[in-house]
């Protein structure tokens, strides 16, 4: 598992993601954000674990953890077919814009997040957008739980597996579910 | 224009006191000016002049910066780490040193185009004289330049004319991009509306290049018929010569072409082009060829099509003068900008020229003189030809087979790979010999060849790619418009009303380059989808391309599908990246020609009209360049909304409308000087869409205006509905902003939209005669 960026030209200079080296410590980080914003893109049915797609195993940990689910791209459309409602839809720029607002107050008016979770953009965007968020939004926690390091998210999963990844997935839903969600 | 000006020159005269020689006398210059309309308040606009209307627009749609690099290492005082807020040695943050990337970006691309039309201008000049009338469309243009127009005040009727009028966006780009220098420009919005004033100046050398490419070299003019142009490299005949020109300037290969008339061959060669060389040589040449786009140099120099390879100026590979060696082809470099380290051989004698060439004594030439150029290629092209018998740099199968055996599944080759393609499987695979992983990333591979630049054991994993995805290579058959150039008066005045009223949903611009996500087919897509619900689809470039590089159930491509007039269903290719002023212009004629408001020097109050009422996006599905950056920031200072693909993000810098801020979206009702709230139309000037399918989206509520009649309105939703529905299963959430009155409501959603209104507490309002422009209210409130 390294820590260097996947698409080895995305490079930070000196601010790098904290590594998450076990599921664990990214499910305690979740539980301890009060108003946690999970937000999805467009590769989340491009992804396949274990003959299963990203998405399914995104709606098992979103059921769950019970973070809310914001969709990018057209993904609503997917998590419908599947059954599942997310909290909101939006372009990933339109995220990405409000996020750096403090004044923005959340996809429910109640409160702006205070942990931001991606997951499943285009490696190259999804750089840039915690690029933004480092830059313009200082204070904002941003994580990553793709199978990809991030370096400019504050915490990111070391580069892994597909293997490795679903069985993340896997324990931070259980770990989840077993203690009664977010 | 307010300089006038007179330039004699005497090369020698004979008089009764003695002979002259080289005399040169300047007092001013003579502008024919035969323009009656009034001068309107912003002719020849300098950096800061349009800079209030920068801003209206600038506060509208903030800039959302995503920094691609933390660093500034512009100066010695660097590297400054500029994270987070902290400011570099000399005063800038990440705002400005964003900000000031873009302009960068904008003003190279600027100077690019400019430097496109003066060296164009000037050799037409040379050639043609500064008195050569302009005509890009006879009676049925006469609003030839209406970009040119619209910002210097100037209406150009000569060669000479375009010259004088370069001669001002020269200046200007060299004011921009003075303000990147160190200890300038401090603001990251004025460094935006530097960009934006970039974009101008680019918009009008595009127009400049192309007006004169038109009108002197028998372009088509305002033809929606222009020829059907046979595209890819099935069409190409392997038994001729072939010539291969790669670049965007025309200059070149027009000496190719009228040498092959000349000595009578052009029917026993092929000339084909790649990227916007290709497009204008068949605007010159109805029997020229293109292969692709530009991003695929690497796919058809490495495949060994051409004998001689010609590289003229923008958006050619670097190493492309190496890849043709590796396949004996000879290169000529035609152009200053790209002399690629070969001997200027422009004055030595063609025989020995050709001679050097054939023998391989040297492997490729720089000729800065177009006619040299073509005698010189064609000579080459025909001797080669037999010699050559299309070498190949492609390994066999089975030399892929044993190849890929020395892969170290390192995963260098995806990680490097800018589409994330997973590589490593695929060479895997072939070292089993399944070559089907292979053949699959042959349409999504850009042929950048970064994974073999990756590879630790130097594995050519693009040309095996190449080698597998050969058969469909060379099945490649399909058609592509030649460009038509501008749109006509007549068009204009058909289709003027419609769209402003809203009635025609929107033009949708498909521009700009070939870094796509998942390749070509996603503009085809989108093109079809736009003709088929009967929105005008303009293309340019290498979109043009990609949009006829597919065709329907009937095996018809879409230039074959839908007519080429800029009407409701049309898909028309306007030409080259130089021709993209031609959308433009069409713009600004719809609130010239249909609204009779004045041209002349009037930028604000065209862009305000535009703004507000022409329902125009662009989408550059897979741009990459910095010409790209300004041709978007032409369009944006217009107040036209530009979407870009996924890897468009990498521009750093979106401008974004908040739907969410109501307080965004007032504008004045120019009847009464109240102000009205029109909603988030359109709601963004700059954004990435991450798939097509959002494109579709989005293109479909950015047509939205605030001038849209309730028809209109009604239309625009109706599609924003449909298409919303269709790809992500549900209504728009936010179709209450767009809605004014209860007659904006699709009739066939009335039930369930009245249902959602409700809900959402919604108020009806009224429909203004929108401005963002005080003085453009004609009746102040007291």
């Amino acid at each position: 598992m390294s820590c260097e960026p996947w698409q080895c030209s995305e490079i930070a200079a000196t601010k790098k993601a904290n590594p998450i080296q076990k599921p664990e410590i990214a499910v305690a980080m979740i539980k301890r954000a009060a108003r946690p914003l999970l937000i999805v893109g467009s590769n989340a049915t491009q992804r396949w674990m274990e003959g299963r797609q990203l998405i399914d195993y995104l709606i098992e940990f979103a059921n769950a953890s019970k973070v809310p689910v914001l969709a990018t791209a057209h993904m609503v459309g997917e998590f419908l077919k599947r059954g599942y409602t997310p909290a909101s839809f939006m372009t990933a720029m339109d995220i990405g814009q409000r996020i750096v607002d403090p004044t923005w107050q959340g996809i429910d008016g109640k409160g702006h997040p205070d942990l931001v979770i991606f997951v499943g953009l285009p490696y190259y965007m999804e750089a840039l957008i915690l690029s933004g968020l480092k830059h313009f939004a200082p204070d904002q926690k941003t994580m990553t739980i793709d199978n990809l390091y991030h370096a400019h998210a504050s915490w990111s999963f070391p580069n892994a597996s597909l293997e490795d990844w679903a069985s993340n997935l896997k324990v931070m839903t259980s770990k989840f579910e077993n203690n009664g969600g977010n | 224009m307010t300089s006038k000006n007179v330039h004699v020159k005497i090369d020698e005269m004979k008089t009764g006191s003695g002979l002259i020689k080289n005399l040169e006398l300047s007092i001013g210059k003579v502008i024919n000016d035969n323009w009656t309309e009034p001068m309107g308040p912003t002719p020849m606009p300098h950096i800061s002049t349009l800079r209030d209307w920068d801003m209206k627009l600038l506060n509208k749609y903030k800039p959302f910066y995503m920094p691609d690099c933390d660093l500034c290492c512009l100066c010695t005082y660097g590297k400054c780490d500029l994270t987070a807020g902290k400011r570099g040695a000399c005063g800038l943050n990440i705002a400005d040193q964003s900000s000031r990337i873009v302009l960068i970006a904008c003003c190279i691309g600027a100077a690019t185009h400019n430097a496109h039309a003066r060296h164009v201008v000037d050799h037409l000049i040379e050639k043609y004289g500064r008195r050569f009338p302009l005509d890009v469309g006879g009676l049925n243009v006469k609003v030839e330049a209406p970009v040119t127009r619209l910002i210097t005040g100037v209406k150009p009727e000569t060669l000479g004319d375009l010259d004088d009028i370069l001669a001002y966006t020269e200046s200007q780009i060299t004011h921009c991009l003075s303000a990147a220098h160190t200890g300038q420009e401090a603001n990251n919005l004025d460094f935006e509306s530097k960009a934006f004033h970039a974009g101008r100046m680019d918009q009008v050398g595009m127009e400049i290049a192309d007006l004169a490419q038109i009108s002197t070299l028998g372009f088509p003019k305002a033809e929606p018929e222009a020829p059907l142009i046979q595209m890819g490299i099935g069409t190409v005949d392997p038994k001729k010569p072939v010539i291969m020109c790669i670049g965007h300037n025309v200059i070149p290969s027009v000496g190719i072409i009228d040498y092959m008339k000349d000595k009578k061959v052009d029917d026993k060669m092929e000339v084909v082009g790649l990227c916007c060389t290709a497009i204008d040589n068949t605007r010159y040449f109805d029997r020229a060829k293109i292969v692709g786009p530009i991003s695929w140099e690497l796919r058809f120099i490495r495949g060994g099509f051409a004998d001689v390879v010609v590289l003229d100026e923008q958006c050619v590979r670097t190493d492309a003068s190496l890849e043709a060696e590796r396949v004996k082809a000879p290169v000529i470099a035609a152009s200053e900008k790209n002399c690629i380290g070969y001997k200027d051989r422009t004055n030595d004698p063609a025989d020995q020229i050709v001679a050097d060439l054939v023998s391989g004594k040297v492997p490729g030439v720089l000729i800065l003189d177009p006619e040299k150029v073509g005698e010189v290629a064609v000579r080459v092209a025909q001797q080669v030809a037999p010699m050559r018998k299309k070498m190949k740099s492609l390994p066999e199968l089975d030399q892929i087979k044993e190849l890929a055996k020395k892969c170290r599944h390192c995963n260098m080759c995806q990680r490097n790979c800018p589409q994330d393609l997973s590589i490593e499987p695929a060479v895997k695979a072939a070292s089993e010999g399944d070559y089907s992983k292979l053949a699959a990333l042959y349409e999504e591979c850009i042929g950048c060849g970064r994974c073999e630049e990756a590879c630790p054991v130097k594995l050519e994993i693009h040309s095996y790619i190449l080698k597998v995805g050969e058969k469909k290579m060379l099945e490649e058959k399909n058609f592509c418009r030649s460009g038509r150039g501008a749109v006509s008066d007549v068009e204009i005045r058909s289709v003027g009303g419609p769209i402003v009223l809203g009635e025609i949903p929107g033009i949708v611009a498909l521009v700009g380059c070939a870094n796509y996500p998942h390749g070509g087919k996603d503009v085809y897509d989108i093109a079809r989808e736009f003709a088929s619900r009967r929105y005008i689809v303009v293309t340019s470039g290498c979109s043009a391309m990609s949009a006829g590089s597919y065709k329907n159930e009937e095996g018809k491509t879409l230039y074959e599908e839908f007519p080429g007039g800029f009407e409701a269903g049309g898909v028309l290719n306007v030409g080259s990246c130089v021709s993209n002023p031609h959308i433009a212009g069409a713009a600004i004629k719809v609130a010239n020609i249909f609204a009779k408001r004045n041209l002349r020097g009037n930028y604000e109050e065209i862009a305000d009209y535009i703004h507000n009422r022409v329902g125009a996006v662009g989408l550059a599905w897979g741009a990459y360049s910095q010409k790209a950056a300004s041709i978007a920031s032409g369009f944006w200072s217009l107040g036209v909304p530009v979407l870009v693909g996924p890897h468009g993000s990498k521009y750093r810098r979106m401008l974004m409308g908040r739907s969410d801020k109501p307080e965004n979206w007032e504008v004045y009702d120019a009847r009464s000087g109240d102000k009205v709230n029109v909603g988030p139309a359109p709601e963004h000037l700059f954004q990435t869409v991450e798939t097509p399918q959002e494109a579709m989206v989005q293109i479909a509520k950015l047509c939205l205006r605030p001038n849209d009649t309730w028809k209109g309105r009604m239309g625009k939703l109706t599609h924003y509905i449909d298409l919303h529905k269709r790809h992500y299963g549900i209504m728009p959430p936010d179709i209450h902003m767009f809605v004014r009155t209860t007659a904006d409501i699709p009739i066939t959603m009335k039930d369930e939209i009245t249902e959602i209104l409700k809900a959402k507490d919604w108020k009806e309002s009224i429909i203004p005669d929108p401005t963002m422009l005080p003085r453009m209210i004609r009746k102040v409130k007291e």
